[in-house]
């Protein structure tokens, strides 16, 4: 990585690699035999590495799950397609770069793929309106949904936002009936879908793309109903409890695919997506197409039937009667 | 409609167990009026018409023909799923809820007749957690369209939420995705959904099945939005318009079908489910004896 933004927990990491680097320079310099040293930090880095990932808490996954080097939905298209067209606009207000979506080929298939779009520089930050979609979003998420089924493409979702824009035009435009309709559509959708939280799964602005046969996540991506510093400002009345409200809250891959939630955790490369992204690309191309394989010889009838009774038996309850 | 005093006093006892003084205070123009009285005018403010939240049962008695309303689902009981703490726990929220009110959790639902057609009806419990939808509130939505499909039946919800239930964090949103699956089935039905949205419906709540009824109606001045208010403003740092996520704004917008006052809202309720009510033409013209038909007309000429 070029410009390595560190998180805290990170820095050590960062130090031992800048001790590294500088050893590596003086052995090529040639004037004294540092080969067992580097070995030896090389290890020591490996070792640090695994340490810290393998321990990491909710807020630490958190934070690199919205690391500013992670990749976004179009690096992994880059990365794991053979062709992709984009297509723009709802058809009846506008086009919303914080949703991109367009035919596309992989492994040899033609899918449908949409996904929350966030901005790397701040001029595309802002362009990207931080991945949080306006109505005319979802609208166009839709129009493509609707597209797919008719000429019969599955779908892949990619999830990575910190949630459907709080706006002014947004609400006039209607986020709520937007994302409203996207729910009950997906649910009966005639086309196998699959979803992959790649970064932040953000409430219902994630959920409005994620109704799927198919879930997975990033192992180091969130899916929560509220964000850890939302929930922290409600319940606890002091957004600085954030880290407590991650924990509290279960949003880890780990701990949705216990609860159910989600069918397949995505394992990540040591140190996380955005440090080899061709790796984290890699296993998210098999994941599609081990998918896609599952899910494409079943009938359609069938496939809306478990996808009905999926999400029909999500919750839990205390019912005396039974 | 308002035949109906003497039932839905008793119920406001039912729903709530603490005793109320004699006179109240409007929370819009502040107001001092006597309780009857306010009851009487279904607690709409005599003075600035303001229309004050009411409870579950109360919503439904003043909804439907006395005495026909039968409950389905009243056991189902919110559980901890996650083990949820923040300051208090989760568990010890539901039950100090529990001990105040006579549900369960936040909706109460059931069939009735209105005007001696039947409904299937859901109402929200403000005063359990501010109305939010977890597990419970999904399935008890989930059932009564289930039964309203199996039944062929018209369903109404009263909505009145702040929208998900954090406590149950990703249980509490599935259920978005659960409630507007449901009502996509229910589409298959030939019979309405008719969503009224009462102050507030916001959040998950709104962005699920509140927003997907096939007639909206709204009350005076309730706030309807996706994202609060609070938040819009402190994410665009801009002040928000006048009337911003209120009925009236959503009517101009586009959002909703109606307006209607609570004084109104049974008979255009009733109304409604009389046009919506199906026909019994006989559709048994098969497409070659209409053929056939058109062309004796056209000969004859
Ligand atoms: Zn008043």
């Amino acid at each position: 990585m070029a410009v390595h933004q560190s998180l805290e927990f990170e820095r050590s990491l960062v130090e031992l690699e800048a001790k590294l680097l500088e050893l590596k320079h003086s052995h090529t310099k040639g004037k004294v035999d540092l080969k067992t040293d580097i070995k030896k930090l090389e290890k020591k880095l490996q070792d640090l590495k695994k340490k810290i990932y393998s321990g990491l808490d909710p807020w630490e996954i958190t934070q690199i799950a919205r690391h500013p080097n992670r990749p976004y939905t179009l690096d992994y298209v880059q990365l794991i397609c053979e062709d992709f067209i984009e297509l723009h606009g709802d058809r009846k207000y506008g086009d919303d770069p914080a949703i991109v979506g367009g035919l596309a080929s992989i492994g040899g298939r033609s899918i449908m793929l949409i996904g929350h779009q966030k901005g790397r520089a701040t001029k595309e930050k802002i362009f990207r309106n931080f991945g949080m979609p306006n109505p005319e979003g979802y609208r166009k998420a839709l129009r493509l949904m609707y597209m797919a089924e008719r000429l019969k493409k599955p779908i892949v979702t990619f999830i990575d936002t910190p949630g459907a824009f709080p706006g002014i035009g947004a609400e006039e435009r209607g986020q709520s009936e937007a994302i409203a309709e996207n729910l009950t559509v997906m649910s009966r959708l005639k086309v196998p879908i699959i979803s992959i939280i790649i970064g932040e799964g953000g409430s219902g602005g994630a959920l409005a793309i994620g109704v799927a046969d198919k879930i997975m996540m990033m192992e180091y991506s969130i899916y929560s109903v509220i964000s850890p510093e939302g929930c922290a400002a409600i319940l606890w009345k002091d957004g600085t409890k954030a880290e407590i409200a991650a924990k509290e809250l279960k949003i880890g891959a780990k701990e949705l695919l216990k609860l159910g939630i989600i069918e397949k955790v995505i394992k990540e490369p040591l140190g996380a997506a955005h440090c080899s992204l061709e790796k984290a690309a890699r296993s998210v191309k098999e994941a599609i197409l081990v998918s896609l394989d599952e899910l494409m010889p079943i009938s359609i009838e069938m496939i809306l039937e478990a996808r009905y009774k999926k999400y029909r038996e999500i919750g839990i309850f205390y019912n005396p009667s039974i | 409609m308002l035949k109906k005093e003497t039932g839905h006093t008793e119920k406001v006892e039912k729903a709530r167990k603490v005793p109320e003084g004699l006179w109240v205070k409007c929370n819009n123009c502040g107001e001092i009026i006597y309780r009857k009285e306010m009851e009487r005018n279904l607690y709409v403010c005599l003075k600035c018409n303001h229309h004050h939240r009411i409870n579950a049962y109360n919503r439904i008695s003043i909804t439907l023909d006395e005495g026909t309303f039968r409950e389905y689902d009243a056991e189902i009981e919110p559980v901890d799923p996650l083990g949820f703490k923040d300051i208090k726990g989760y568990k010890e929220k539901i039950n100090e809820s529990q001990k105040v009110l006579s549900v369960k959790d936040a909706v109460v639902c059931g069939e009735g007749l209105i005007n001696g057609k039947k409904v299937m009806i859901c109402a929200f419990e403000f005063a359990f957690m501010g109305g939010s939808m977890g597990s419970v509130v999904g399935e008890k939505i989930t059932r009564l369209f289930e039964r309203a499909l199996k039944g062929r039946r018209p369903v109404m919800i009263f909505s009145c939420s702040g929208g998900a239930r954090m406590q149950e964090g990703i249980f509490s949103l599935m259920q978005m995705a659960k409630t507007s699956a449901v009502i996509a089935k229910f589409k298959d039905s030939e019979r309405p959904f008719i969503s009224v949205l009462t102050d507030p419906t916001t959040g998950g709540v709104s962005a699920s099945f509140a927003m997907l009824g096939d007639v909206i109606i709204a009350e005076p001045r309730a706030l309807i939005g996706f994202a609060g208010p609070r938040v819009i403003e402190q994410t665009i740092r801009q002040n928000l318009p006048d009337n911003f996520q209120k009925s009236e704004y959503l009517l101009e917008h586009g959002m909703i079908d109606l307006i209607v006052e609570r004084k109104n809202m049974r008979e255009i309720l009733s109304r409604l489910l009389d046009l919506f009510k199906p026909d019994h033409i006989k559709r048994d013209i098969e497409p070659a004896t209409y053929r056939h038909r058109t062309t004796d007309a056209s000969q004859k000429k």
